[in-house]
């Protein structure tokens, strides 16, 4: 068996084997679609990416800010 | 002052503190119990004995459960970063970028690979190779803590870059300059060992309610001998590096050192509050010397924890704000002027380039580039933003409290570590039932004291995000305020679930015990 084949089945195989570990995976994937699916896509875009297209215009924007706060 | 909207910058701030202090709550714990797993492992490597491979594993179980829960929490803080401090991750960008880089790269290959193999390769892999996996997920957990705690103390003493007025970044200039900034390694040190007290305060918590329900006896009994050698170790380490910390605070960030002890007036022999109550808070406005409800002192401490020295002299708030030309400690009224010439300097130049006068441009890029006058003025840019100094001075009832508690604490778990690892060898802990509980409700003060840690750090800090630099109310996006309002609600529910979660489950394998449970 191909040493590609033996780490496949060695996870393959751990995580068939899992007990509490099941749970704690359906945790782990509730979190991460809750994290990447709705909050980074709904509540957290990058403000100066999304505002800005370049970094010229980002570090004006900035500048702008730190020397002249509102 | 009167530009900033303090609803925003409120909510922002304490939607970041509830996700910091959320995530706080798993870190140290899976930084020190993989530990506490890897060397009983290797006894049951040593020996032969499948009680402590029964043992290892019941510990793993609950390791796995703390990992899941805690594990990706801390990105919700990246993406704050973007969102809600737009500025202050501009302004920081490349020196936050190579460590968290290094970071995010350190934990995939190690959860993907060495975790995998302590969970799945019970009997798949040799013993040795198997301890191996569990000893490199100890050292590699402790090391991807590294760079953020490198990224976090670059914040409290900015060193070893240079500012780039052009694209209002800080570029690195200096990577070993940062890695090995003394704030940086003390604190990386100091967190490290303290997550370890965690871990063993945990350990032996739930031991002794094992033993408390004369329940799986041998490997209480055992489990409690290696976490309160472990906790005893690590609460002498903590307590060394946590005066080194000190000692590097009261150099890089005086006003937090002077707050945490409610020292207002500078003194030599300055005394140390071991033990204390505010009575009330004095202002800079109205100076009067500290009032303490209750207080024991102890003499001459505060000036040799700060330097060594039982004669120094240790700056108080007053001093601070005023200055005090005989210690040769510029006032704050003198840091607003220096700023303030290098934010109009930052201002100029930006306004010659867009005027396109090349010859005033380049004249006052120089500035930025001159090593004196970086140090004589843009070293106090973020004073620009105040113009009342009384305003750059932290909380001192919360720097105070939070300061003394985790002291307080470390010290008591020092002394529990030490009578439950004595008793545990005369093999006479099982009769003391009243010290048991006493292990046993220790538990939640091993969090109040790792979270203490991080709200004297931070909280102390204030009001910069980066000392001296940037003030906390500029680091801000200029965003709705109702959005994170909103955002805090929904990760309060979300957490609150997830902790629940982690609870129950925790709860259940605790109850199960190492003969029926399993990963």
């Amino acid at each position: 068996m191909s040493i590609l084949n033996r780490i496949f089945n060695f996870y393959l195989n751990g995580f068939k084997e899992m007990k509490v570990g099941k749970q704690l995976w359906l945790i782990i994937l509730i979190k991460l679609f809750i994290m990447f699916a709705i909050l980074k896509l709904f509540f957290f875009p990058n403000f100066l990416k999304s505002n800005f297209d370049s970094d010229q215009e980002r570090s004006d924007y900035v500048i702008e800010q730190l020397t002249n706060p509102k | 002052m009167e530009n900033f909207d303090f609803t925003l910058i409120d909510w922002s701030r304490g939607q970041f503190a509830l996700t910091a202090l959320y995530h706080w709550l798993f870190v140290p714990l899976t930084l020190g119990i993989t530990f506490i797993l890897a060397i009983m492992e290797t006894i049951y490597y040593k020996t032969g004995d499948l009680e402590w491979k029964k043992i290892t594993k019941f510990w793993m179980t609950l390791f796995g459960i703390n990992f899941a829960i805690g594990v990706a929490t801390g990105i919700i803080l990246e993406f704050q970063f973007g969102t809600n401090w737009s500025n202050y991750s501009w302004f920081v960008g490349d020196i936050f970028g190579a460590p968290l880089a290094i970071e995010g790269i350190m934990a995939f290959f190690m959860e993907s690979t060495f975790i995998a193999i302590m969970f799945f390769g019970w009997d798949k892999v040799s013993k040795g190779f198997h301890l191996a996996a569990t000893w490199l997920t100890a050292i590699g957990s402790s090391l991807s803590a590294l760079w953020i705690l490198v990224a976090n103390g670059w914040m409290q003493n900015p060193i070893g870059m240079q500012f780039n007025p052009d694209t209002a970044r800080n570029e690195m200039a200096n990577f070993w300059d940062i890695l090995f900034s003394p704030t940086a390694v003390n604190k990386f040190l100091h967190t490290i060992y303290s997550s370890y007290i965690v871990a063993a305060v945990f350990v032996v918590g739930i031991s002794a309610w094992f033993l408390i329900k004369n329940r799986n006896v041998i490997l209480a009994k055992r489990s409690i001998i290696v976490a309160s050698a472990f906790g005893l170790l690590f609460t002498i380490m903590t307590g060394f590096m946590g005066d080194e910390s000190a000692r590097e605070i009261s150099k890089t960030q005086p006003m937090k050192f002077a707050a945490m002890e409610g020292l207002y007036y500078g003194t030599t022999n300055a005394p140390l509050v071991a033990v204390g109550i505010l009575k009330d808070d004095p202002t800079v406005e109205n100076p009067k010397k500290q009032d303490f409800l209750v207080e024991i002192q102890i003499p001459s401490a505060l000036s040799y924890m700060a330097s060594l020295d039982f004669d120094a002299y240790v700056p108080g708030i007053y001093d601070l704000v005023h200055g005090n030309e005989e210690q040769g400690i510029m006032s704050y009224y003198e840091k607003i002027e220096r700023g303030t010439i290098a934010n109009n300097a930052l201002a100029d130049y930006k306004l010659a380039k867009k005027e396109n006068n090349i010859v005033l441009a380049d004249s006052l890029r120089t500035n930025f580039e001159n090593e004196e006058w970086m140090n004589s003025y843009f070293k106090y840019f973020g004073y620009s933003y105040f113009k009342n100094p009384h305003d750059i001075i932290p909380s001192v009832p919360i720097s105070f409290y939070s300061f003394h508690i985790m002291v307080a604490l470390g010290g008591y778990f020092g002394v529990l570590f030490l009578l439950i690892l004595f008793l545990s060898l005369k093999n006479k802990l099982h009769t003391k039932r009243w010290l048991l509980w006493v292990a046993l409700w220790t538990m939640p003060l091993a969090y109040l004291a790792t979270e203490s840690g991080w709200v004297i750090t931070e909280l102390g800090r204030q009001p910069w995000v980066i000392q001296d630099l940037m003030p906390t109310m500029t680091a801000v996006s200029n965003i709705d305020s109702t959005s994170v309002m909103i955002t805090f609600w929904l990760f309060f529910v979300v957490f609150a679930a997830l902790l629940i979660a982690e609870i129950k489950i925790m709860l259940k394998q605790i109850k199960i015990g190492p003969n029926e449970g399993g990963h």
